[in-house]
């Protein structure tokens, strides 16, 4: 890793603050992407702005109709919400299946959700829940915020300060794992929203990232189950290939999982 | 260079660090705390997880300046004396180990997930919470039979705390 110099400011507008001031600066939370990034020579941030002293990044708010989480808050702390797992138990679920323990502990909701993996586990809940990131200037529908691989609608030193998700009247997560690093090879996030729409959130097959699958929710509004979308396949041209699965397999994966979400509502289905 | 503060095993160690020091680094080189391993260095074997403010954590991963203030419990930390931990009692009668590469991380995860889960573990639990913990040596199934039984003690503990001696 190259030098760096490391601050931790108290509150946003000193964070914000940092990073207009200091040269070649990045923002660091629980730092599970960007210090691998740095140890490989991949970034060099000459300054890292922590953001995880800021309190207004942290705390759960749960009410009737959503579910507010801070953007330092870790996956565990998530996955271990006797409130989120009541509200919207996917997405609980969904937070206990990212990586493994030790990561959960540290890794972060707002960290995953600015850096924006294409095998990531949180943006298909954020998309595949219509929430909204609230950064320290605005406030951005999931459908406007997720906008390429490791891209996203965050202007520069833009700060996620917390994530907002509508309760549902239920939600599933289906995920097929790479065995050995444990990203999704697929995964669905299907949602079933109050107003009678249906969301099919797909992550780490999408070429682009994350993406709506737009036939299955049609499909699953005329008739929500599993076989609904038996004869549906996302188009291998829009899906990534790479050493660990062809576009094709994937397209199948996306099918697969499409269908386990469905039939796991309430809930989340790992394998 | 930043001056951090960090408890660690019950003393306070006062050091100037680089910022890009690593936890591990800390623990090691600074410190002379070479129980606590680096294995891939990527985050992904867990031979190298401490205890920070109460949670295992890979300390290959973390900032030692970010972890500054901050409380850690290191393998070397955990017998008492002489007096081993249940968890290294445990993996020692159960053959928890071959090359014991990977066994500090293994102990350190185990000891957080009993103290998670206050002993009440069945086998596929501590298989899955044991994800982020490689060993080369596939030696799992004892690992397993460690912490199980290190976690029967952790309840009979519990139920009679002064029946059992420590250690």
């Amino acid at each position: 890793m190259y030098q760096t110099t490391y601050h931790r400011p108290k509150t946003i507008a000193e964070a914000v603050s940092l990073y207009s001031s200091l040269e070649e600066p990045a923002y660091l939370s629980g730092g599970h992407t960007l210090l691998p990034a740095m140890k490989g020579r991949l970034a060099a941030p000459a300054n890292l702005i922590d953001l995880r002293a800021s309190p207004e990044l942290s705390g759960i708010e749960v009410r009737p109709d959503g579910v507010v989480i801070g953007a330092a808050t870790p996956h565990a702390v998530v996955a271990a919400s006797a409130e989120i797992k009541a509200a919207i138990p996917a997405l609980a679920g969904l937070a206990g299946s990212i990586a493994d323990v030790q990561v959960r502990h540290v890794g972060t909701i707002g960290g995953s959700v600015a850096n924006n993996d294409p095998a990531a586990d949180y943006p298909a809940a954020v998309l595949g829940l219509a929430g909204t990131v609230h950064t320290d200037r605005r406030s951005i529908p999931a459908d406007e915020y997720f906008t390429d691989l490791y891209s996203t609608a965050l202007e520069p030193g833009e700060i996620v300060v917390r994530i907002e998700f509508p309760v549902p009247e239920s939600a599933g997560y289906a995920k097929f794992r790479n065995p050995a690093s444990r990203y999704a090879l697929a995964a669905a996030f299907v949602a079933r929203h109050r107003d009678g729409s249906i969301r099919v959130a797909v992550t780490g097959a999408g070429s682009s990232g994350v993406f709506r699958w737009a036939e299955a929710e049609s499909a699953l509004q005329a008739r929500f189950e599993p076989a609904a979308v038996e004869a549906l396949l996302p188009d291998p041209g829009g899906l990534m290939s790479d050493m660990h699965a062809s576009a094709e397999y994937r397209a199948h994966l996306v099918r697969a999982m499409t269908k386990r979400a469905v039939a796991c509502m309430g809930g989340v289905d790992i394998s | 260079m930043s001056q951090i503060t960090l408890t660690v095993n019950g003393v306070p160690h006062t050091r100037d660090v680089e910022d890009r020091t690593l936890l591990v680094q800390f623990l090691r080189e600074h410190l002379g705390l070479t129980g606590t391993h680096v294995g891939c260095d990527t985050t992904q074997c867990g031979a190298c997880t401490v205890i920070l403010d109460g949670r295992a954590v890979k300390s290959c991963t973390i900032l030692a300046a970010a972890a500054d203030g901050g409380t850690v419990t290191t393998i070397e930390g955990l017998a008492d004396g002489d007096r081993l931990h249940d968890v290294q009692i445990a993996f020692r009668e159960h053959h928890g180990l071959q090359c014991g590469f990977c066994t500090p991380g293994m102990i350190m995860t185990a000891v957080d997930m009993i103290r998670r889960h206050d002993g009440e573990l069945d086998e596929a639990t501590v298989r899955h919470e044991l994800e982020g913990n490689l060993c080369r040596c596939t030696g799992y199934h004892n690992i397993v039979k460690a912490v199980l039984a290190a976690a029967e003690k952790h309840r009979a503990r519990r139920r009679a705390p002064s029946a059992l001696p420590q250690g």
